[in-house]
């Protein structure tokens, strides 16, 4: 667990790796549509345990929490007190790092709340 | 403004005073966010009036964010998905079954014409009033005739479109007997808002009884309806008129208004509106027979309300 921390730490949030929690949340939704169209296309019903859409969206929610992870670990790095608003490579590291963890929560509970109405509404009318 | 809003306040046109299944859980999940709606508001209130008052500094930036992410992230999350939770169950539509009746309503420019389809009998056409046994499942099936039409009976089910080309099915189930209003909530020409229908919830057995009163043709036909042609439009089942253009008249005597829910069904008003349809109607699609003299229109008028 140390040794994959310091991985983790050694590691550095970019802009890349900020918009990977988002675009997670959007395949899902576009997964969701398409699993629920084709199904009721295909088949005329929900089944009554949806596995592929279980593990579609395990998928995604794991994918969100390793990306919210990896910028938790680097959005506490040691260093100075807050505010961390200075033009500092640390500070632009923190700044990334925050905002991959608010985007990982936030896609996190999109990815939830999108899943919610497959498994719900489970009707094709 | 409130006694305003107190003045649409009525038991037979409203989402609030529900005679359905869907509309039940319809309103009580308003009642649950109006009142989660005030309590938030408050709660809000409150807490900007102790900020304001609190001097500053008493937070230190860990508090701070402590409180934003408490207040602003987790407890609204917690309230949305409890929310969705609780409602999407709401939006599942009810279970249908080959033994429950259907009724096709098709909207029309600016009437319903009503076709019962019970499981084990022949189909019976209406138009303008729709009937349901109470506590039983129903499936409308909803098709636009010529324009896009919205059907909504606000305290039975929530609105569906009538789409020409298109059927959508919307099942109901209702849960007290009355009679009730709808209307159709989509523009579809002059008389849009003049486009509306009783709705009557009638307990199983008299609903069968009554099902099979309006399935036998008329007593009788009339020299005048013949003589104006107005079999050209209309149908009355056993005499022979089978026009299929406007709404059947078959039990035409026995609906309580005229006109698609917009005139009390007196033998003056039915009168007048078969010589000028198109006064009570602006855009109404029956031509108006002004030049039929006023006692024809009156004798044709009581030989209708007999139709019962």
């Amino acid at each position: 667990m140390k040794r994959l921390r310091d991985r983790i730490a050694g590691l550095r949030v970019t802009l890349w790796t900020l918009i990977v929690p988002p675009s997670m949340w959007a395949a899902h939704f576009l997964f969701s549509y398409l699993w629920a169209a084709l199904n009721c296309a295909k088949v005329g019903e929900f089944a009554t345990f949806p596995t592929l859409f279980a593990i579609g969206t395990a998928v995604a929610l794991v994918v969100i929490v390793a990306a919210g992870w990896v910028a938790h670990v680097q959005a506490n790095r040691k260093g100075d007190t807050p505010p961390h608003d200075s033009g500092t490579e640390i500070d632009r590291l923190r700044f990334l790092a925050t905002a991959t963890v608010l985007l990982a929560a936030l896609s996190f509970i999109g990815v939830v709340f999108t899943a919610m109405p497959v498994i719900f509404l489970t009707d094709c009318r | 403004m409130a006694t305003l809003s107190l003045a649409g306040c009525n038991r037979h046109q409203s989402a609030l005073a529900p005679f359905g299944v869907e509309a039940s859980s319809t309103r009580d999940l308003t009642i649950i966010l109006l009142i989660g709606a005030v309590v938030i508001a408050v709660a809000m209130s409150l807490l900007i009036r102790h900020a304001i008052r609190t001097p500053g500094e008493r937070l230190t930036h860990r508090q701070g964010m402590k409180l934003v992410l408490w207040a602003g992230g987790v407890v609204p999350t917690i309230l949305l998905f409890t929310l969705l939770v609780t409602s999407l169950p709401a939006m599942r539509p009810l279970p249908t079954s080959r033994a429950d009746l259907t009724i096709n309503v098709e909207g029309e420019q600016f009437w319903w014409r009503v076709a019962y389809r019970p499981p084990n009998a022949a189909r019976v056409v209406s138009a303008n009033e729709v009937r349901v046994p109470v506590g039983r499942t129903v499936a409308l099936k909803l098709m636009g005739g010529d324009v896009i039409h919205s059907f909504w009976i606000p305290g039975l089910a929530g609105k569906m479109d009538m789409i020409p080309g298109r059927t959508n099915t919307l099942v109901v189930r209702a849960t007290k007997p009355g009679r009730f209003r709808g209307v159709c909530t989509e523009f579809c020409g002059l008389s849009h808002a003049l486009m509306a229908f009783d709705v009557v919830a009638m307990e199983p057995a008299a609903f069968d009884r009554w099902l099979a009163a309006e399935a036998k043709p008329a007593a009788g036909g009339n020299a005048l309806f013949a003589q104006y042609g107005c079999g050209g439009c209309h149908a009355i089942r056993g005499t022979g008129e089978a026009g299929a253009i406007g709404p059947d008249l078959t039990h035409f005597g026995a609906r309580q208004t005229l006109a698609a829910g917009v005139l009390p069904m007196t033998t003056a008003n039915v009168a007048s509106f078969i010589r000028h349809p198109e006064k009570t109607k602006p855009g109404v699609r029956m031509p108006a027979f002004d030049h039929m003299p006023p006692a024809d229109a009156v004798a044709l008028a009581r030989y209708l309300q007999g139709l019962k």
